[in-house]
């Protein structure tokens, strides 16, 4: 018998990461925070009130803020420097490159707003590309939480450890998978329902979509197992190896460009170790337009329902 | 390490650091001897007299930063490390080589004394007022050096720091403008203007002080104005003459990316006795 999920809606995944970065920051004081003038829409604002100090307004310019990182924790501080997505990651990706992850710098680098989810918007806003150039960071952690808990998790994880960090969260309120207390391990990929025909592999606000397809699979008389990638570099091999060799089918679903994401990285693990059938959900080849985010996901094929007919698809395939 | 505020003590460190720039570019075949040749009294001023530094114990929390924003001109800087004691002097004909600490731009990995890895223009500004600003959360009386290029203020980068620094009060960073008038391309004024440049720095709201780069005792005036500078950065105009010290390799574009040949290197020594 799965495990019941109620997925009822919690909070979003940026405010858990506003509101665990007080916490961190009340438990270690070397934590400092930048921001691009978007505290209120990062949450960081939160963080600014209660330790003015210790947060360093950095105004509308990200390669700045970037680098500015890097200067403070090339002394010793814990910065976290934070935007949306897009901005951070897309304008200050020199930055990331050359000051952060060449020489190994212990800066935490947080977009919020990511994918298509930020809904009206729109496009320029949307930051649909950052796993990709997150993974692509020598050196860097990726983690990608898919609820409030997942995420205040892996805000003190990530001020933990010694190392670059990219922690993606998003904007709207999502479902709530995890009960307090879970624990979460850095690398370790969390298999939420067991199942043997295939298995379903999700990230972030997928994760959810994921547990409503092995329901409707179920449905079906389809047994999906259902995997938490919440790290995503570096990556649970041994989870997907695993998965392959169990299940002969993998389905990865990302709210990312399908073609750079979670799914291209979950299938070179595939290729290396048992090649199996694979299917792949996430955005095509394309800009999203402005719109609710429930409207969007739908209209651009994020919800459970692709899930559980790209499970189809690949069984069809399974050897 | 010889630490001195006499000016014909620098002279002579500053003769034999340029020596050595000559030396390991043309041991090399490549490099970038001319925008190196131009920053040798900044270098030699901070690293001998002004910074508090100590290469027996390069991770003292206290000491001062440098960076050199403008990574290129890394001879400079290996050849004042090497000199300081930080690492060996013998080892500076390696430069570029494969397995060499001295890497063709500077890299932390290879160098831990290095405060930052640079060679992408515009960057080192940022990392000095970030280190500035996480010094002063310490309580720590260290300050952060760096030394910017010319054109490498055209980066859109710099200003951004201009402005985060003035505005957060970074008193404990100076920046050094190396401006030796001339980038890879040709002349600066030709590629890209960058005059009115003290307008600039002070519109920004930093501290600006102009002087011939190549005059020890103007730099350590200007070191000590600077310390004594409080609620805003300062920036240290330092007019140069790039290829300083060479007559070849004075004022002539050709020195910023290509090293002397061995003859070049034999009458660069010669010059440089």
């Amino acid at each position: 018998m799965a495990p019941k999920f109620e997925l009822k809606l919690g909070m979003a995944t940026r405010e858990a990461f506003g509101r665990a970065l007080v916490e961190v920051g009340r438990a270690n004081p070397e934590v400092v925070v930048c921001d691009a003038d978007l505290s209120k829409s990062t949450m960081t604002h939160w963080f600014a009130q209660e330790f003015p100090a210790r947060f360093v307004s950095c105004g509308i310019a990200e390669a700045n803020m970037v680098a500015i990182g890097a200067g403070l924790a090339s002394v010793g501080k814990i910065p976290f420097v934070s935007s949306f997505s897009c901005f951070v990651i897309n304008k200050g990706f020199e930055q990331l490159r050359v000051t952060a992850a060449y020489p190994g710098l212990n800066l935490k680098v947080v977009g919020t707003h990511s994918g298509i989810s930020i809904g009206e918007d729109g496009p320029s806003q949307m930051s649909v590309e950052d796993i990709s150039l997150a993974c692509s960071l020598a050196g860097f952690t990726v983690l990608s939480p898919a609820d409030e808990v997942a995420t205040m998790a892996h805000v003190r994880l990530a001020a933990a450890c010694y190392g670059p960090v990219f922690l993606r969260t998003g904007r709207p309120k999502v479902p709530v998978i995890y009960s307090p207390g879970q624990q979460f391990e850095i690398g370790k990929a969390i298999q939420l329902i067991d199942g043997s025909d295939v298995t379903l592999i999700a990230t972030g606000l997928m994760l959810a979509e994921a547990i409503r397809a092995q329901q409707i699979l179920a449905t079906e008389g389809i047994s999906a197992r259902v995997v938490d990638m919440h790290t995503i570099k570096p990556l649970d091999r041994e989870m997907i190896a695993r998965a392959c060799k169990e299940t002969g089918a993998i389905v990865v679903a990302e709210e990312h460009l399908v073609d750079s994401g979670l799914g291209v990285r979950v299938a070179q693990v595939v290729a290396q170790t048992s090649p199996c059938a694979m299917e792949f959900v996430g955005i095509e080849d394309t800009y999203a337009e402005s719109g609710t985010p429930e409207g969007l996901l739908e209209k651009y094929g994020l919800m459970a329902r692709e899930i559980a007919a790209a499970a189809q698809k690949a069984l069809s395939r399974k050897k | 390490m010889i630490k001195t505020s006499d000016v014909s003590e620098l002279q002579a460190i500053s003769k034999q650091v340029r020596r050595e720039i000559i030396e390991m570019t043309g041991a090399a075949k490549s490099g970038h001897p001319g925008g190196s040749l131009s920053a040798v009294e900044i270098v030699v001023t901070l690293f001998f007299d002004v910074m508090r530094h100590d290469p027996a114990n390069p991770a003292w929390p206290g000491r001062d930063r440098f960076i050199l924003s403008k990574g290129h001109a890394c001879p400079v800087l290996y050849a004042a490390f090497a000199e300081a004691g930080y690492t060996p002097k013998e080892d500076l004909h390696t430069l570029r080589k494969m397995g060499s600490i001295y890497q063709g731009h500077p890299d932390k990995r290879f160098i831990p004394a290095l405060e930052a890895s640079t060679g992408s223009l515009g960057q080192g500004l940022s990392i000095a007022l970030g280190m500035g600003v996480g010094l002063k959360l310490s309580g720590s009386a260290a300050r952060a050096y760096t030394i910017l290029g010319d054109g490498e203020i055209q980066e859109g980068q710099i200003w951004e720091a201009a402005m985060f620094g003035a505005f957060h009060k970074v008193d404990n960073v100076v920046a050094i403008v190396d401006y030796n008038k001339i980038q890879l391309d040709g002349f600066v004024k030709d590629i890209m203007e960058i005059e009115p440049l003290a307008d600039k720095w002070r519109a920004f709201g930093w501290h600006t002080i102009e002087l011939d780069g190549h005059d020890i005792a103007a730099l350590q005036v200007a070191f000590a104005e600077a310390a004594a500078t409080k609620g805003k950065p300062s920036v240290v105009i330092a007019h140069t003459v790039k290829g300083k010290g060479v007559s070849f390799m004075e004022n002539n574009p050709k020195y910023h990316g290509v090293a002397p040949n061995a003859d070049e290197v034999r009458k660069a020594l010669e010059e440089l006795n």
